[in-house]
């Protein structure tokens, strides 16, 4: 398949191996703890263990799975006041399809659908304003969550609501921003991470001049990785490198995707619809300052929070789980308490379990062949 | 279809199919009265057309004697076909219904032979969309040389079904010596695949017209027992068998591994897939491996004999396709690995609930 297999290629992934064998057994000398190298964002996660690359690596580089699967860090007062909204008689929920499956106190929105609530699947909130338009006696609601990836098209759907006058159609709105995101984790006294790979869909969006402060404040590497396995490998290389050289960079290698100005009608669009809000809950991660966004004044009327009340309380993460922990990379998945005894991804109990993304998730799904490597778990049956 | 009494009822010149141009399906249909007398008779025994569905008796009287020469065992099945739309590129839910039965059957090494036709249908169903159905089942069954000898009719409200589902039971004859069972693969064993995967998941989804792709994919909805009859006689001692339809090839794979309790290693450069199938994977962010198929069959055999079944297969029109696909082994046993094309290695772990498409 044209411009995907040559990002698959064997032959080319054991040359790049073979270099990145080389630069980190020469970073290795005089330390102790392998290189940490923190994927931000969940596609590079999935990537990773879907083409095995953690195992490919050597033992003297580690991934650390970052705060990146939007549907992971989601809190569950959110997930609750979703499934309030959509069990109000006459509305119509419609989000993404691994959205329907976070879970929020109690349950998820494919329960409520099950329970009676007309909670519908779309693979992009233009669908929403499709059922806005043909069901003008319903109020569409769209549960819209992600990045900066998935902002602009929300954004532009509100726009185009507007334009149309449509009095049915409303967001409830929990888009998040990464820069405030990679701030908290650098800013975490127990973190354990010597480079990063940025996230290449958001930067598509915002460029790459925003993660100059990882590179010039924080001193660490950073690369805007593509999504393939090529491109996480050369990634990694291209930081090693980086970190062998004593260079803090931002560097782009998904140059044939990412412009590093980025997306400028992207970028208005975002910034006419939303503004940020002062605090946003995360799971597992807490409260971060001006880490989420809402809808502006001029556009109240398509805000579900603004036109309906909702319950809004808000719900701690269970006290056992140590996602925390596991994305500043001091520890790893399976070694938090509950990692697949109480915390599965049949009954999650911490947000790195909720999406096949999320880094525990993965792991499960995934890894057990590290784990048996490694002598802490044992294999499922 | 459990309506006693004999005649067809015929009125005024116009046959029943003409007279109901353009009607649909009432409560009156399944009333037990002369309308459902009419659905059934005109219908499902014209169609399905055979002696023992004619007699109109509440169960289908099936001499033993001539089965007696077939086999010394019965397979015996049921399956609920759900699917919307009813209608979609390759097939129908009428195939569907008929197929994946034959195939539960063939699963087992066994030789289908009668079928049973549940009908359920809701209120307002057109008759002729029915119709149609019900001569793809009849066309089905005439290929695959089954017989349809016993049914039921059930009408429910508008709202309380979507438009039509079957229940198709069935019975087929397994010969002496042929032994299949999940919990027989041995390291060693080869596993193999008789086509591509995720045809019809992938068929299905583009046919419900949610997503904004052009596809030429199609179903693979196929009978599979006289594939399993080829392999059979090139390979008496095949030791697991399973059509991979909802689910896919991974839920099978972790079945076998977790009754055999051993492991099982898939190549993944060896997977037979087809471009389109690949190409809507990687834009909805799918693996095919879980996706549905209604013609393929996983088997796990000798290695010895591998080859052998492989070339058979592909001499037959339901396996030109197929492919070692991997090994048992006695690694981690309950699970599934996979070597991938990149060179890596990763867990092919079952499903929690249906694959959704990411956010990104």
């Amino acid at each position: 398949m044209k411009f995907v297999d040559e990002f698959r290629d064997p032959q080319k992934a054991e040359r790049i191996l073979h270099d990145i064998r080389a630069l980190a057994s020469t970073l290795m000398r005089g330390r102790t703890r392998p290189l940490g190298i923190m994927e931000v964002c969940g596609g590079h996660t999935h990537t990773i263990f879907r083409y095995g690359i953690n195992r490919m690596l050597p033992c003297e580089v580690e991934f650390i799975h970052g705060p990146g699967c939007p549907v992971c860090v989601l809190p569950r007062g959110r997930v609750d006041d979703c499934i309030a909204l959509a069990q109000r008689p006459g509305v119509i929920m419609t989000t993404f399809g691994d959205a329907m499956r976070v879970t929020g106190s109690k349950k998820n929105l494919l329960q409520a659908r099950a329970e009676g609530a007309d909670v519908r699947m779309v693979y992009s909130p233009l669908d929403a304003l499709k059922l806005a338009r043909a069901h003008p006696d319903r109020e569409i609601v769209f549960f819209a969550l992600g990045f900066e990836t998935t902002m602009p098209s929300t954004a532009l759907t509100v726009l185009q609501a507007q334009r149309e006058g449509l009095t049915n159609f409303s967001l409830f709105c929990n888009h998040i921003t990464i820069i405030p995101t990679i701030k908290a984790v650098l800013d975490s006294p127990d973190l354990h991470v010597d480079a990063f790979l940025g996230p290449g869909h958001v930067s598509m969006v915002i460029g790459t001049e925003s993660y100059r402060f990882i590179a010039d404040h924080y001193r660490r590497p950073i690369v805007i990785a593509g999504f393939e396995p090529l491109d996480i490998l050369h990634s990694v290389w291209m930081v090693l490198k980086q970190l062998a050289e004593r260079r803090c960079e931002v560097e782009n290698q998904y140059r044939r995707v990412v412009p590093d100005a980025g997306n400028a009608p992207a970028l208005e669009a975002i910034a006419t619809v939303f503004e940020l809000r002062e605090f946003f809950e995360w799971r597992g991660l807490g409260s971060i300052d001006y880490s989420g966004v809402r809808m502006r004044a001029p556009f109240a009327s398509f805000d579900a929070e603004r036109k309906f009340s909702l319950p809004n309380i808000a719900i701690a993460d269970p006290t056992a789980c140590q996602c925390g922990e596991v994305l500043k990379g001091a520890i790893k998945p399976n070694q938090c308490k509950v990692f697949g005894t109480t915390c599965t991804p049949d009954s999650p109990m911490g947000a790195l379990m909720v999406s096949t993304e999320g880094a525990c998730a993965a792991y499960y799904n995934y890894g057990w062949l590290d784990r048996t490597k490694t002598g802490t778990a044992a294999p499922r049956a | 279809m459990k309506t006693t009494g004999a005649g067809a009822m015929k009125s005024s010149g116009r046959s029943w199919m003409e007279r109901m141009q353009g009607q649909c399906i009432t409560m009156a249909h399944g009333s037990g009265g002369k309308a459902m007398r009419e659905l059934v008779e005109e219908l499902f025994v014209a169609a399905f057309d055979n002696p023992l569905l004619a007699a109109m008796d509440d169960q289908a009287v099936v001499p033993l004697d001539e089965l007696q020469t077939q086999g010394n065992r019965l397979a015996f099945t049921t399956d609920s076909y759900v699917v919307s739309p009813l209608v979609f590129p390759g097939g129908s839910i009428g195939e569907l219904a008929v197929n994946g039965t034959i195939n539960d059957l063939a699963m087992s090494g066994a030789m289908p032979r009668f079928l049973s036709c549940g009908m359920i249908l809701e209120e307002g169903l057109p008759i002729g969309e029915l119709a149609d159905i019900v001569h793809r089942m009849r066309d089905a069954a005439i290929r695959s040389g089954v017989t349809i000898v016993t049914g039921d009719t059930k009408v429910v409200e508008r709202g309380a079904a979507d438009k039509l589902f079957i229940n198709t039971a069935g019975i087929g004859i397994i010969k002496p010596g042929v032994a299949i069972g999940s919990d027989r693969a041995r390291p060693g064993d080869a596993v193999i695949l008789n086509g591509a995967i995720g045809d019809h998941g992938i068929a299905i989804l583009l046919a419900r017209n949610e997503l904004a792709l052009e596809s030429s994919v199609e179903s693979d909805t196929q009978p599979l027992h006289s594939l399993v009859a080829a392999m059979l006689d090139a390979c008496p001692g095949i030791h697991c068998l399973r059509d991979a339809t909802r689910g896919g090839v991974a839920t099978v794979l972790n079945e076998f591994a977790a009754s055999s309790k051993v492991g099982i290693r898939v190549i993944e450069s060896s997977l037979p897939i087809h471009e389109s199938v690949r190409g809507a994977c990687e834009i909805l962010g799918l693996d095919p491996l879980y996706l549905a198929n209604e013609g393929k069959l996983v088997a796990i055999v000798p290695r010895e004999q591998a080859q052998t079944v492989v070339e058979a297969m592909r001499r037959h029109p339901a396996g030109l396709e197929s492919a070692i696909i991997g090994e048992v082994v006695e690694a981690s046993p309950g699970g599934v690995v996979m070597a991938t094309a990149f060179g890596g290695t990763r867990v092919v772990d079952t499903l929690v609930g249906d694959q959704l498409p990411r956010i990104c």
